[in-house]
């Protein structure tokens, strides 16, 4: 009953709103947002807060949000209140939302639900996530074309298939420029720790690494390798100012375009569950400009930027070969989303081991 | 050379761990137990951060640090003290304060361009090869560390005040009796044990990683109560134990990178892993615990009136 209302107070809202050239109020749609993190914490949960202002500003209608909720026990309370104070749509923006997020939606069958990197869904459930592999890919292509010594370094947080596909991505991106690349591969085994961050980049540089990736949040590697001299990738933020001779570039989070295109669904009424894995064409993901590096491979990866948008290259395209020399992509074979989206292999060149719990 | 490099970081590593433990055992072994070092290591770091940040001087920061913490130690020393609140509760409290505190007073300061320490080199001493580098070429915080646990070695075991301190810790009614004055002592050594978390964080936020963030404490305060039970509260132990897990969490990191195949969680949880080991060998010999374990640890004194 609710949502007939709701899809006739949108409709009706924007037609009015049509009449007034689109820039009148959808007073009836309120999207709300459940942050792990602070809404400055300078990386992950900030750039779902940017883009949740920037949906604020752009479609005009109210948005709510709550920071810092453990993803545990609380989250679920927290989801809920969201629910009921009036929410039409709330996105959740953390892996471990994911139960507590399909607990609360089973309850309130009229309000939509959108879940961060999430793999499961419901009627009124949908799941979003980026392709951040795509910027990491270009990284690698920039990271084998600068590198001296051959050898890049990678913090890595948790061996997910989210970090392992990453580090993959990298590799390959490299591998293609410098077949001879080896990527070393660390395990912070910590999405924000700045001190172990930084001991993880130290051991990485003096072991010969001259080019720096991380999957980790914090900048505290991009601040170690602008001391020692070598260059890095910032990572969901831009991390220019933690290294401005030292940054090449950075994978942003852009989920604005996303929320967007979502809330005008639910006011127009055509919102459907479905799991959305969008990347650098849809502006979800961006690069942060190009910097520190010579023109030509400055020009290297804008081309690879363009040809990964058009859909000319796909970063996981064979051949491929495993870490142990076993083929895992025919020549011309690309690796389906499922697979992806499951992966636990590391690639040939790199150099490290998937912790296993064995 | 690798040998060198990576003692580096565990110099960089261990010196908070060792300043924090430190300052718990002083306040142990005066018979408070402030389970909040993490909470004032976190308000040191962002005192020193701001202070820092604000002057453009490490040192004027770390001077913050160290009163950040000592001023946050006295809310502990007020409600367990005066007010005989429980002291374990008291310290998760102010863990959690401290946490929520220090992310609200560094909201601003995020992303914030850090003042690093120098490091201030000793001469003559700091040519020496290997040597040199590692222990005369240092911040001031690792100076201070090693100061410190000698000071506070020497003032426990072979001065009177320190003699009064410890008999407060292990008896506070004998030591009423003698008219002592137990809570002002404990307010004493409350203090320095904040003054010792606040300097802890601020070389998080000055020398391991001189930037703000929130929590950058991440556990360390943690470990640094486990050392002072590591060390069965005696302070050269501290040095030793903040130096053996400094090594055990950079050495897993360098084990990684050189490809040695150990699962990194394992590696990770190594130093955790390793204090229950010495806590269970320790517990073996009921007679070793009892000789140093702070008799009056974690009891309330309320003095008759």
């Amino acid at each position: 009953m609710k949502s007939l209302k709701l899809t006739l107070a949108a409709s009706a809202a924007a037609i009015a709103g049509f009449a007034a050239s689109g820039a009148s109020a959808q007073e009836d749609v309120k999207a709300c947002f459940v942050y792990v993190g602070s809404a400055t914490d300078g990386g992950w949960t900030q750039a779902h807060d940017i883009a949740r202002q920037e949906l604020e500003d752009t479609l005009g209608i109210e948005t709510a949000y709550i920071e810092n909720v453990p993803e545990g026990p609380d989250a679920e309370r927290a989801i809920e209140r969201m629910a009921r104070s009036g929410c039409t749509i709330v996105f959740t923006t953390s892996f471990g939302f994911m139960e507590p997020t399909l607990k609360v939606a089973a309850k309130y069958p009229d309000v939509k639900f959108e879940h961060a990197t999430g793999f499961k869904t419901a009627d009124n459930v949908a799941t979003y996530n980026s392709r951040f592999y795509e910027g990491r890919y270009i990284s690698g292509v920039i990271a084998g074309s600068i590198s001296e010594s051959g050898i890049g370094g990678y913090i890595g947080s948790f061996p997910i298939p989210e970090v392992v596909m990453g580090i993959d991505a990298f590799q390959l991106g490299a591998q293609s420029v410098n077949p001879d690349f080896t990527t070393k591969v660390v395990w912070a085994n910590t999405w924000f720790d700045p001190g172990r961050e930084a001991d993880a980049a130290k051991a990485l540089i003096d072991q010969g690494v001259d080019v720096l990736a991380q999957h980790t949040d914090t900048t505290a590697p991009m601040q170690i390798a602008a001391e020692r001299g070598i260059k890095a990738f910032g990572q969901a933020s831009d991390m220019i100012e933690a290294g401005p001779e030292t940054q090449l570039t950075a994978i942003l989070d852009t989920w604005a375009p996303y929320y967007i295109k979502r809330v005008k669904a639910v006011q127009d009424g055509s919102w459907t569950s479905e799991q959305s894995w969008d990347g650098l064409k849809d502006g979800i993901l961006s690069m942060a400009p190009y910097t520190n590096m010579p023109d030509d491979v400055k020009a290297l990866a804008e081309e690879t930027e363009a040809k990964i948008i058009s859909g000319e290259l796909k970063p996981f395209t064979g051949p491929v070969t495993l870490q142990d020399g076993t083929p895992w992509l025919a020549e011309g074979e690309t690796a389906d989303d499922g697979t992806l989206l499951g992966l636990n292999v590391l690639v040939e060149g790199v150099d490290g081991t998937i912790p296993s719990s064995e | 050379m690798i040998v060198e490099a990576i003692l580096l970081t565990v110099i960089t590593a261990s010196t908070p761990l060792v300043l924090a433990a430190i300052g718990e055992l002083v306040c142990e072994r005066a018979g408070v137990l402030n389970l909040g070092v993490e909470g004032m290591m976190v308000m040191g770091a962002v005192g020193a951060f701001a202070a820092a940040h604000a002057t453009g001087s490490p040192y004027l920061g770390m001077l913050a640090g160290l009163a950040t913490g000592a001023i946050f130690s006295l809310l502990f020393g007020f409600l367990t003290l005066t007010l005989v609140a429980n002291q374990v509760a008291t310290g998760l409290a102010l863990t959690i304060l401290g946490q929520g505190l220090s992310a609200m007073i560094g909201e601003s300061l995020v992303g914030r361009a850090g003042v690093k320490m120098p490091s201030f080199d000793i001469p003559l001493l700091s040519d020496i090869p290997f040597i040199g580098p590692l222990l005369f070429d240092q911040d001031l915080f690792f100076y201070l560390s090693i100061a410190i646990v000698a000071g506070t070695s020497w003032f426990l075991f072979r001065t009177r005040k320190g003699l009064v301190l410890r008999a407060v810790g292990d008896s506070h009614a004998s030591a009423h009796a003698l008219g002592i004055n137990v809570i002002g002592i404990r307010y004493l050594a409350v203090m320095f044990g904040g003054a010792c978390a606040g300097l802890a964080g601020a070389q998080l936020s000055l020398v391991y990683t001189p930037q703000w963030t929130e929590n950058m404490a991440a556990g360390r305060g943690w470990i640094a109560l486990a050392l002072v039970v590591f060390a069965s509260w005696r302070p050269w132990g501290v040095l030793l134990g903040g130096y053996l897990f400094g090594a055990v969490t950079i050495g897993q990191l360098h084990a990684q990178a050189f490809g040695i195949a150990i699962p990194s969680q394992f590696l990770s949880a190594l130093p955790y892993v390793v204090t229950i080991l010495v806590l269970v060998i320790i517990s073996q010999n009921r007679r070793m615990t009892l000789i140093n374990t702070p008799a009056a640890l974690g009891k309330p004194f309320v003095p008759d009136r």
